[in-house]
């Protein structure tokens, strides 16, 4: 069975003019479980739009999600947020760390909304991303590639099935994303979640064995959609 | 929930002064409330409730509270005299009278108020159920042939006065340096602390203030001064009150109707407490003022809270956005932002405890020495848990509009980096 299964997406936005643009048209897109994808796609083609969408963080206009067989679109919004916290695993391209909390406690937050903290199971994932001496640290108090880090650990923690990694390595200089898209392909592995990373860095796009046009995926800028 | 404290946590912490501001303020708020409370039920407690020994004063002819305010309580000027033979006839010839009492004022040392009485007021006088004035280790009541004086506790703190110190009366209820009356009166007694106005008394005999140089009785009408050796006829002796202690209430309304309804010479104050309660009901809105001062400190500082909560939430819209993207539900951060402020309105009520203590040390000390009625911080009054129960409510009230605000951050909108 697949683990992800998109059918007829479709989201637009109202532009500031007022009038109401496609942004993503999605006819058709499936993942199986554990599988890694990656998607190239330029700025501005839609991407992150599709992540959200896939987290349930944005409601579609119109089509299907589904998880494991279940229509993620069709729910509510509360149904939708215990889905993210349960089942996906979210990297930023700004990381988004929260910044008040610890490295650990940040891990901690990605696992409290879902099945609840592990702090020995946070610990375990600092450790494996070598941050293990790092725990206590604040955001501001570790490297770029370090904060990085413990996004991944983050979005690891909630055992999910499908970690989203919008530009993971778009802040980072080429060695260090090359290593941190090991880590995060490693790890994914590791646990057996399945990963979909899109981005327009070619260096990162060229590590996967395949990798796919997110214009060809998504009509909404190829003028294909009907109507 | 673990995910809500944790959230709360770090954002008291990272607001850590605004934080402190606003649990200053509500301390001060909740200290003040429970302070007008307490201090209100106690003081009418103190003045108009309980036993206070006695049940009617007899003095001169004019107002009832002035008269308990001058015999019990030891404040303001005495409204007058009446004659000594009012007194031995009350003492006399009415068996519902358990026990008379007079008092002679007019003088003073160092403002602390001299009163003139028999040594009854230490054998027979009880100022609660079974508790007579008790004196020190060492001392004694006042002999009523000398110029003895026992002192309350207060006037030994204020004075210095030891055993066996003497000093000179001055005349008047206050004060003055140019009134020194030339007799030497001894320190035989000092008081145990009673808590009561009696605390800021010197007893002396009543016989002394009859003889005290300047001193003129008008007993009959006419002026009369004492003969230093002669005794003193008791026509032209005269007392300012009169304390009566009754068998029962049905013996004050006999003698309010002879003294009060039928008489001329003499005002009777029964029951004392009643005669309290009126003038707690007519300074009534004073209190209401400052319960209305209360109220108003607490709706100011329950909208600080609201106001520097408020101002948070744009900083952390992408905080707020960011928890959502864990799987944080609307209703989770809408409640971190109401525990927080409940949070913030019970630290501050802990606080507020602080404050209570502090302002009821200094009324407590204020009250005493002027009244010798003691406050006392640890009664407890239901203000003491309402009003912290209270506070936590208004405080998580005061969250919910920054909390609206939080609710309906835009995830996706605030994920992405601004400027
Ligand atoms: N909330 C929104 N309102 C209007 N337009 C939006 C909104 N979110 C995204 N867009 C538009 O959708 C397009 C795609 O955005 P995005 O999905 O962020 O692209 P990418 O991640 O590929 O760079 C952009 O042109 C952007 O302006
Ligand atoms: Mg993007």
């Amino acid at each position: 069975m697949n683990l992800l299964e998109i059918e007829q997406l479709r989201k637009g936005f109202r532009a500031p003019t007022g009038e109401q643009t496609l942004i993503v048209d999605i006819p058709a897109f499936t993942m199986t479980p554990g599988q890694h994808v990656a998607l190239r796609g330029a700025s501005g083609s839609g991407k992150t739009t599709f992540l959200n969408l896939i987290a349930g963080i944005l409601k579609p206009d119109q089509g299907q999600i589904r998880l494991e067989g279940r229509d993620i679109a069709a729910l509510s919004e509360s149904q939708r947020d215990s889905i993210r916290a349960n089942s996906f695993g979210y990297v930023f391209q700004t990381f988004n760390l929260l910044q008040g909390y610890t490295a650990l406690e940040n891990v901690t937050l990605g696992m409290m909304f879902g099945k609840g903290s592990d702090r020995a199971y946070a610990e375990q994932l600092l450790h494996k991303v070598g941050l293990a001496d790092r725990m206590h640290y604040r955001p501001r108090q570790l490297s770029v590639g370090q904060q990085q880090r413990v996004a991944v650990a983050r979005a690891l923690a909630n055992h999910p099935k499908l970690v989203l990694a919008d530009e993971p390595t778009g802040n980072l200089d080429p060695v260090h994303a090359r290593e941190a898209l090991r880590l995060i392909r490693e790890i994914c592995a590791e646990s057996g979640a399945a990963l979909l990373l899109v981005s327009h860095d070619e260096g990162v796009l060229e590590q996967f064995d395949s990798c796919t046009d997110f214009l060809g995926l998504n009509r909404a800028f190829t003028g294909g959609a009907g109507g | 929930m673990r995910g809500i404290l944790l959230i709360v946590r770090r954002s008291l912490r990272q607001h850590l002064f605004s934080t402190t501001i606003t649990v200053l303020s509500i301390a001060l708020a909740s200290g003040l409330t429970m302070s007008v409370f307490s201090i209100q039920s106690q003081s009418r407690e103190a003045f108009t409730g309980g036993d206070l020994g006695f049940d009617a004063v007899v003095g001169a002819r004019g107002s009832q509270l002035q008269l308990v305010l001058n015999t019990v309580f030891h404040l303001e000027t005495s409204p007058g005299n009446i004659p000594w033979t009012l007194y031995t006839e009350l003492r006399d010839k009415y068996p519902g009278v358990e026990l008379a009492i007079p008092y002679a004022t007019g003088d003073n040392y160092m403002g602390n108020r001299i009163v003139g009485s028999t040594p009854e007021i230490f054998t027979k006088f009880e100022y609660k159920k079974g508790r007579k004035y008790a004196i020190l280790e060492g001392g004694r009541p006042f002999d009523e042939g000398y110029a003895e004086a026992v002192i309350g506790s207060v006037v030994s703190e204020q004075t210095g006065l030891k055993l066996g110190d003497t000093f000179n009366p001055f005349h008047g209820i206050y004060f003055d340096p140019n009134a020194r009356h030339p007799e030497e009166y001894t320190v035989v007694g000092i008081m145990d602390t009673t808590n009561t106005p009696s605390d800021r008394v010197i007893w002396i005999p009543i016989e002394g203030i009859f003889r005290m140089t300047g001193h003129v009785l008008r007993g009959t009408g006419e002026q009369f001064t004492a003969d230093a050796v002669a005794a003193i006829p008791d026509a032209h002796k005269e007392v300012s009150a009169v304390m009566l202690k009754l068998k029962s209430p049905q013996v004050g309304w006999q003698l309010d109707q002879m003294i009060n309804k039928q008489g001329k010479v003499a005002t009777l104050a029964h029951p004392i407490g009643t005669v309290m309660l009126d003038l707690f009901n007519k300074v009534g809105w004073v209190n209401r003022i400052l319960e209305l001062v209360a109220y108003l400190v607490v709706f100011v500082s329950a909208a600080a809270i609201t106001a520097s909560i408020y101002n948070t939430i744009n900083e952390r819209k992408r905080e707020f956005a960011i928890l959502r993207a864990l799987g944080a539900r609307r209703r989770t951060v809408f409640s971190a932002i109401v525990v927080e402020s409940a949070c913030i309105a019970a630290l501050g009520s802990l606080c507020g405890f602080v404050c209570y203590g502090a302002i009821l040390l200094v009324a407590a000390q204020v009250v005493r020495q002027q009244t010798g009625v003691v406050l006392n911080a640890t009664t407890l009054h239901p203000s003491l848990y309402l009003t912290p129960l209270g506070m936590v409510l208004l405080g998580a009230l005061s969250g919910v509009i920054p909390a609206i605000r939080a609710y309906s951050t835009d995830v996706a909108e605030n994920l992405a980096p601004h400027s």
